[in-house]
């Protein structure tokens, strides 16, 4: 139970201390997860509801493969990934293995799958005669689109949040194609197995609090977002 | 509705570059190397001690892959390292006839030691390695195997050669995780392992040591350098800058002092330009 006690403070400690180290490890966590939610969120909202509001040949199975996506352990993807990046690998002239894109790219491909998934969901469950009744009113195709996104915005931001809070606490694709280097690819993770591995128990729970600190702080920010105008009723 | 939906994207905008403006846009573009090398050299914070020291004096970042010594072997094989500091000496040798190493050079030492519970119910206390591990496997003491292909696994195999025994049954359990977390479950399952003496200083909770000193217990690094023959993308340059420095006075004196103000005993013991050990 000390260890515990002991995590706390050292956490306290560490981030109203302004430990430089730990600082500069929850800015890059924050970097890296943020542009590899934000990626999957341009990539994935446009095919999500792409995937939702047409009809094709094959949908279904589009459907089930990115619900399948979600499930996909990360450290598979991170093998995926630090393949294609090796040296001998057939992006290797790029030399992006150990740097925080080479994250960023495996935590993408990790999340895009969710957003593809809970958007398509999010944008099912919308009225289907929606897009009519606005280009009805005298919107166009985009304008209806937009406006349908809006009207799914809470379960959209429901897709941002399960795809950030998929990649933050990652620990498998991070160790993999980021090498956990010190001062450039370590992230709160990698950082908290590290410690764990060097018996440091307090600064390893220290990191965990840390990583949920600024998960919450990130949903915070994007639930308030989402809600300051639809605070229900009392 | 619409604005809601900007507002949301802008918010997410916002937390990105306040994201991206932070300290850790750090150098990496530079001349950069890759070093694939053993747990035990991260876990006891040598690394941590060395590298810092190496960038300063020529001008090379590191890229440390920390894993056990075979797969760094074998990404050095593959030509993804440029350099290893391994220690698993059989291994290594087989290796470097394979032809697409550059030069081996004998970095340090220091040395396994058997660990067990304090009650000791193998009785080996004492006893010399091999010995040791036939009274492990005679009594069917829990025994906890890295199981991992590190030079401690391997040295831990060919232990069990010397002294007669196939290790099997569920006495014998294999974690296949690094040192540190091995020397847990063997404390938590009140069974014995084999170690590295830098890792078991830098936690030996729960762990007695039990036997020590047998020449078999020797753990010895190399420095080997890579080729482009294994890669086309290897720096030998690279490789030939950090095997100069490591084997260099400078490095030489800071491993030989490392630990000696933590733990009040010298955990590696500097070699280079020794002549090889004979195990």
């Amino acid at each position: 139970m000390d260890v515990l006690v002991d995590g706390f403070v050292q956490a306290v400690r560490l981030l109203l201390g302004g430990d430089p180290a730990t600082w500069a490890i929850t800015a890059l966590t924050l970097r890296i997860s943020l542009t590899a939610t934000l990626i999957a969120a341009l990539v994935g909202v446009p095919v999500g509801a792409a995937v939702a509001l047409t009809a094709f040949r094959g949908r279904r199975v589009v459907l089930a493969a990115a619900n399948t996506g979600m499930g996909m352990p990360p450290v598979v993807v991170g093998l995926f990934v630090t393949v294609l990046l090796w040296r001998s690998g057939p992006l290797g002239a790029f030399g992006l293995l150990y740097t925080p894109t080479a994250m960023i790219i495996a935590q993408a491909a990790i999340a895009t799958p969710i957003v593809v998934a809970l958007v398509a969901t999010a944008v099912q469950q919308v009225d289907p005669d929606f897009m009519v009744q606005m280009q009805g009113l005298g919107a166009g195709r985009l304008r209806a689109l937009a406006a349908l996104l809006a009207e799914a915005r809470l379960p959209l931001l429901a897709a941002a949040m399960a795809a950030f809070g998929a990649v933050v606490s990652e620990v498998g694709a991070a160790q993999m194609v980021g090498g956990n280097l010190a001062g450039q690819t370590r992230v709160l993770t990698t950082a908290a197995v590290l410690a764990t591995s060097r018996g440091e128990f307090a600064l390893a729970i220290a990191f965990g609090l840390i990583l949920l600190v600024i998960a919450f702080a990130v949903n915070l920010v994007l639930t308030l977002a989402g809600q300051h105008r639809s605070v229900p009723a009392r | 509705m619409l604005s809601q939906l900007r507002s949301v994207l802008a918010v997410l905008a916002l937390l990105l570059l306040a994201a991206c403006g932070g300290p850790a846009a750090a150098p990496s573009a530079e001349r950069s190397l890759i070093l694939a090398t053993t747990t035990s050299t991260q876990d006891s914070g040598l690394l941590d001690d060395l590298l810092p020291a190496f960038t300063a004096d020529t001008g090379w970042q590191v890229k440390t892959v920390a894993v056990g010594s075979g797969q760094a072997i074998e990404l050095g094989r593959r030509g993804e390292a440029d350099v290893l500091l391994v220690h698993s000496p059989a291994a290594e040798q087989q290796f470097v006839a394979e032809g697409s190493a550059g030069r081996r050079l004998l970095v340090m030492h220091n040395d396994f030691v058997l660990l067990g519970p304090a009650a000791d119910p193998a009785g080996i206390k004492g006893a010399t390695a091999a010995d040791a591990m036939k009274r492990i496997a005679e009594a069917g003491a829990v025994f906890v195997s890295r199981g991992d292909d590190s030079g401690t696994a391997a040295r831990e195999k060919a232990l069990w050669t010397q002294a007669g025994v196939t290790p099997g049954g569920a006495w014998y359990q294999e974690t296949g995780q690094g040192m540190g977390a091995t020397l847990r479950v063997a404390a938590e399952k009140s069974g014995y392992t084999l170690s590295d003496r830098a890792t078991y200083l830098s936690q030996p909770d729960g762990l007695t040591l039990l036997s020590e000193g047998d020449p078999g217990l020797l753990n010895v690094y190399h420095v080997i350098e890579m080729t482009t023959k294994a890669g086309d993308r290897v720096q030998p340059e690279a490789a030939a800058a950090f095997a100069d420095w490591i084997t260099g006075p400078a490095a030489q004196q800071r491993i030989g002092e490392f630990g000696r103000a933590q733990y009040g005993q010298q955990l590696f013991v500097p070699d280079a330009g020794k002549p090889e050990p004979v195990p």
